[in-house]
């Protein structure tokens, strides 16, 4: 195969897949099911989202907000934390454990006791679970990428009498920041997810999940649909903006 | 020229043991050694015999659990804070984001030496070894024995007057190797600089040194210490000359004890 088919192939063959999707949506949504349809049909819910489009950006900023604050404060927190562990031993024996209880507890399980704890009307106790479900791939990577400087380097750094500060700003930093932007990109998408996850629990009546569960419930699935659209394009720009600042870290670090 | 200046190291009575007292592994063992200023002395010994573990002990990066060493006069420790020495691995270390000239500059930007007078030092070294044309490559775009350069010329930045180099060609193919031999010679000719070489081949051993002191291990301890009065100018010729041959086999038979005819006949 040539090169130059191979590269038509890689922008055919996607295309293709998308519309084998978009035909086989528009399949399902022609089957009668009773009374209602199945699934709407691609073009309701496409008309659905645009003629809503107002009230569902509304909803959008709000769930990303929430997944925004979450993943900051998830990741200040997982920064610091990996610090701190890989400074000290006895800190990382007493962390890990917990760590690994919390990457196995479904966080979003929590989410109706925060909203006790902190009112039904406060966005604190969704920002809280995006926070804690980011703070955990933010704290694994970067504990790792702390100590991923290999034993030469540091055996170089004290034959040059660097001091601490030194060792931590031209090696150790170094050495761990495509970890830490992986850590972020990964903790992005949970971090909307988890957002998204926590309003089926309750709490304030806005942001895209509350609404894809209302709508649904509701019999406007069309709307509903349109609404899950939008959360994959929330989800997309997270990663993707995760995706570019990894890309813009990691140029010079792969070997 | 004082006593302190002559001696580039001076060991006494060195002993390092690793471990516990119940089980604890002899490293190295009343280890005598004096090397001079400029002089080329390599360390050559099977694994285990505590070459490199004496090397470290001279760097400061390891300490003897017993004996004096003096580097300079001074203690290691005293001599890695005035970086007497410049050093270099078996891997070169090098920071993968930084450029070429930046790993070269890296020990005098760690001592606040000014930024234009670090770039113009970079750049001699660079030419020194040889790459001059990439200062401003990164280290993956460069060969094994490229990287090595690096290290080299990285080691000698802070114009040291004694090198620490650990088996620093060890990864490389026999022909760079050569090279890169041939390269050092003039270079620690042009730096008047002492050299302690770690390595495990004899002819390398041999083709750089002024002395080579042959190790053993179990406890590791040097056996023996073999002249090689070739004098600096040495150039690739050596390499085919008998008098090179006979150094050769004079170390083989320090290494293995007994004559190498005997080693033939078993």
């Amino acid at each position: 195969m040539t090169a130059s088919t191979e590269r038509l192939l890689r922008i055919v063959a996607p295309v293709v897949a998308g519309l084998l999707l978009l035909l086989a949506w528009l399949g399902l949504s022609l089957i009668p099911t009773g009374r209602a349809r199945l699934v709407p049909g691609p073009v309701e819910v496409l008309s659905a989202f645009f003629a809503n489009l107002g009230i569902i950006a509304e909803d959008a900023l709000v769930t990303g907000g929430n997944a925004l604050v979450g993943l900051v404060a998830g990741t200040v927190v997982g920064v610091l934390l990996a610090g701190v562990a890989a400074w000290l031993r006895p800190v990382d024996a007493m962390v890990a454990p917990v760590v690994a209880a919390i990457a196995v507890v479904p966080i979003v399980a929590l989410t109706p006791i925060l909203n006790t704890m902190f009112g039904a009307s406060s966005q604190f106790g969704r920002e809280i679970v995006a926070g804690i479900a980011s703070f955990v791939p933010v704290f694994v990577n970067v504990l790792r990428g702390l100590r991923q400087a290999r034993p030469v380097q540091r055996d170089l750094f004290t034959a040059y009498a660097a001091s601490g500060s030194q060792q931590f700003r031209k090696l150790t930093f170094p050495t761990a920041l495509p970890y830490l932007v992986t850590g972020v990109r990964i903790a992005s998408s949970l971090a909307v997810i988890s957002a998204l996850v926590a309003e089926y629990f309750g709490g304030p009546a806005d942001g895209l999940g509350t609404a894809i569960a209302g709508y649904s419930k509701s019999g406007n699935a069309a709307l509903a649909w349109a609404y899950v659209g939008a959360s994959i394009v929330l989800g997309l720009i997270f990663f993707l903006v995760t995706v570019l600042l990894e890309r813009l870290t990691t140029r010079r670090n792969s070997s | 020229m004082t006593a302190s200046e002559s001696t580039a190291v001076r060991a006494t009575g060195v002993e390092r043991v690793f471990g516990t007292a119940k089980r604890s592994v002899q490293a190295l063992t009343d280890v005598h050694l004096e090397v001079a200023a400029g002089e080329f002395v390599s360390l050559i010994g099977p694994s285990g015999c505590g070459k490199s573990t004496l090397m470290r002990l001279i760097a400061d990066l390891d300490q003897p659990t017993g004996g004096t060493l003096e580097v300079f006069g001074k203690s290691p420790r005293q001599a890695r804070l005035d970086q007497d020495y410049g050093i270099a691995f078996q891997q070169s270390g090098l920071l993968p984001w930084r450029t070429v000239l930046a790993n070269i500059a890296l020990p005098l930007e760690l001592h606040g030496v000014p930024s234009a007078e670090r770039s113009k030092r970079a750049a001699e070294l660079a030419e020194m070894v040889g790459l001059g044309d990439f200062g401003g490559r990164y280290p993956d775009e460069l060969s094994g024995g490229m990287q090595q350069r690096v290290a080299i010329a990285r080691s000698l930045a802070t114009q040291p007057k004694l090198l620490l180099m650990d088996e620093p060609f060890g990864a490389l193919d026999e022909m760079t190797r050569e090279r890169m031999q041939t390269e050092l010679i003039r270079i620690a000719k042009e730096t008047a600089a002492a050299v302690v070489f770690v390595t495990h081949s004899i002819p390398e051993a041999v083709y750089l040194s002024d002395r080579v002191v042959v190790m053993s291990p179990r406890p590791g301890r040097i056996t023996q210490v073999l002249e090689v009065p070739f004098g600096r100018d040495r150039g690739e010729t050596l390499r085919e000359a008998p008098e090179f041959f006979e150094r050769v086999t004079a170390v083989r038979e320090a290494l293995h004890g007994t004559p190498v005819e005997r080693a033939n006949e078993r």
